[in-house]
């Protein structure tokens, strides 16, 4: 069985994988997206394709043309491409009716300033592309609305024309995080921060959160919405019920396997080895 | 062992290192990638894009 290994840096998570492959005695094909070159025709000599870019333009791209060759990925270019793009996630949690908070899309100062007040105070305005909680702007009034959107429009780049605006939801402090593998919801954490942004990348605290049947039948909604494979799925509790925030499709676990008790870089190398064989 | 290119330290390679991955300086704290590992050789981690993430 040869299963390739896209990457770039290898962090802790790739490391975890790494061991994870070699428990399952398999040794992966690694492929460095930073030394890689690609073209429409030659098809590599794999079975399948396990994506762990940090990029995600070269994730991607590189999904795009393994694809084109024949070569099987997980997770595959399409549910790169939804999960890369908050809009389009958006776009295909509402086309499969997964719950969701209010969300906005408009593509001018003056049309999103509009929105703003539309959706009312607070509002989280995010950047499309992106992620680790990076470039998130709470909204709470006008004035912060003008500033920001001022800000976008005169120093971003060209994405940052596209405004996502979000209704806040008040999460008390958390967030949960659930994960995916296939059609199982393997494990989930409570991310607990002071500050309303709750990534782990930011410093949330990681703690164990039982996979309720609610948070496991939304998950795997939200996963097969945009594709399934492996996902991570940011959820926020919303009185009685749950609301899909954003789903991750390079997903990182390294604060999770132990809070957790799941090992999740074994069920991973699991999934996709069975999917190789399939 | 190998020597971190910000400050000149000495940083000691586990057995299973890779290429590629990225390990901290214990005396700087620098973010270093294992740009070889034999002979050992380190390199300063590329700083974060606007693209990286989950």
């Amino acid at each position: 069985m040869k299963i390739g290994l896209l990457h770039s840096l290898l962090r802790k998570d790739e490391k975890l994988l790494l061991e994870a492959f070699a428990r399952a005695r398999i040794e992966p094909v690694m492929l460095d997206d930073r030394r890689i070159i690609l073209d429409f025709t030659t098809r590599p000599d794999l079975d399948i394709l396990l994506e762990r870019s940090i990029n995600h333009s070269r994730a991607l791209h590189a999904l795009r043309l393994f694809e084109s060759v024949g070569v099987r990925c997980v997770n595959n270019s399409e549910v790169a491409r939804i999960c890369g793009d908050k809009l389009l996630t958006s776009v295909a949690l509402c086309e499969h009716g997964v719950p969701q908070p209010e969300v906005r899309v408009a593509f001018t100062e003056a049309s999103a300033l509009e929105a703003i007040e539309e959706l009312g105070y607070p509002v989280v305005l995010k950047p499309a592309v992106g992620s680790w909680g990076r470039l998130l702007s709470k909204i709470n009034d006008r004035d912060a609305a003008e500033t920001v959107l001022e800000h976008k429009t005169v120093l971003g780049s060209y994405h940052h024309s596209v405004f996502y605006i979000q209704q806040y939801v008040e999460k008390h402090g958390r967030d949960i995080r659930s994960f995916v593998v296939g059609d199982e919801c393997i494990a989930a954490i409570y991310r607990d921060s002071d500050h309303w942004i709750t990534n782990t990348a930011r410093g949330a605290r990681a703690s164990k959160c039982p996979v309720s049947n609610a948070i496991a039948e939304l998950s795997l909604a939200a996963a097969a919405a945009v594709g399934g494979g492996i996902v991570a799925v940011d959820l926020f509790e919303n009185g009685d019920g749950l609301l899909v925030n954003e789903v991750n499709y390079t997903m990182e676990f390294k604060n999770s396997i132990d809070t957790t008790g799941v090992d999740i870089p074994d069920k991973i190398v699991a999934h996709v080895a069975r999917e190789a064989r399939a | 062992m190998a020597e971190c290119p910000v400050c000149g330290a000495d940083v000691e390679l586990e057995n299973d290192a890779v290429q590629g991955e990225l390990i901290p300086c214990a005396e700087c704290g620098s973010e270093l990638e294992v740009l070889e590992t034999s002979p050992p050789q380190l390199g300063e981690a590329p700083a974060a894009e606007e693209d990286w993430g989950e």
